[in-house]
């Protein structure tokens, strides 16, 4: 399975991305923000970070990048194209999953581990996952997901939630969402379900010594899915 | 020519940096205050000479660029 990596001026999970993809079989490329061509990719991955010094609001410079229209075109086309933190940030700007992420609701950097409870298992991402619940690493300022009335009807009728802010049991309450996101959502999708978008960072959560291993069993099954 | 556009967030959206420089200036005594909502405001120098074409490529920029219509209305002032 091969996967691309853009790397964005100010991106800084964008190596982490590319050990945890090569740790689970990927053949992975890093790929240059001006760059027009998207390599020969199963999957494309917009890394965390802070693109272009979040100027203006986060994700929008990079959303007009080079490299962008090719992965418009090949989320468009079907494929694969998952946004981590910042990389979910320039999905919304781009309009490929619906929304904005605003400012966190306490106007408070957040860096924590959370517990998040997949929503939805008719998709290539958390198909076959056998938990409910994992537990991921989340830093971000700007993660307090947001849509209009209307959005929100056509994510709930199309089940494009993709993961929500839980406790360890998988309550899903206000008292467990970290930034005031609406329904306390950390993850969507597109109407087709091949774009996520999720504030968590999976690729922090692949070694039992440094964090945990519930990146491991998403990374994994991602692999698998995609066989 | 000089064409300034202000960016402000919609109605019903939450922000939070307003709501603290409003508890701010009430602890500073100011407090008539009814609410404060932050925006952005740009400048924009054009070489275009024409005020209405250069009003309809601002506009895009906007649309495009400038504001996120999701969450933010933009007012753009045309140059006197």
């Amino acid at each position: 399975m091969k996967s691309s990596v853009i790397t964005f001026p100010g991106s800084n999970c964008d190596r982490d991305m590319d050990v945890a993809l090569k740790k689970f079989g990927f053949k992975n490329k890093m790929v240059w923000h001006a760059d027009a061509e998207l390599p020969k990719s199963d999957l494309v991955v917009l890394p965390g970070g802070f693109s272009y010094g979040d100027y203006l609001r986060c994700g929008s410079m990079a959303s007009k990048s080079k490299i962008m229209q090719s992965v418009i075109n090949f989320a468009n086309a079907g494929g694969m194209v998952m946004g981590i933190c910042n990389g979910f940030q320039i999905l919304v700007e781009t309009g490929l999953v619906p929304g904005v992420l605003l400012r966190n609701k306490y106007l408070e950097f957040i860096c924590k581990n959370v517990f998040v409870k997949i929503n939805d298992k008719k998709n290539k991402y958390f198909k076959n996952v056998h938990n409910e619940i994992l537990e991921f690493h989340i830093a971000h300022n700007e993660g307090n997901y947001f849509c209009t009335n209307d959005q929100l009807k056509e994510i709930e009728d199309n089940n494009q939630i993709a993961i929500n802010y839980c406790d360890e049991n998988g309550k899903i309450e206000d008292q467990f969402n970290p930034n005031g996101s609406i329904k306390n959502i950390a993850g969507i999708f597109n109407k087709e379900k091949n774009v996520l978008g999720m504030m968590p960072h999976p690729e922090r959560m692949i070694d039992t010594s440094l964090s945990g291993e519930d990146g491991s069993l998403f990374f994994k099954n991602l692999i698998n899915n995609l066989k | 020519m000089k064409i300034s556009v202000i960016i402000t967030l919609k109605k019903d959206v939450l922000d939070p940096q307003g709501k603290v420089i409003h508890q701010t200036l009430e602890g500073m005594g100011y407090d008539s205050i009814n609410e404060v909502r932050q925006g952005k405001y740009f400048e924009i120098d054009t070489k275009e000479t024409d005020n209405v074409k250069a009003k309809a490529k601002v506009e895009e920029m906007c649309e495009k660029l400038l504001a996120n219509l999701v969450i933010e209305n933009y007012k753009i002032i045309e140059p006197k």
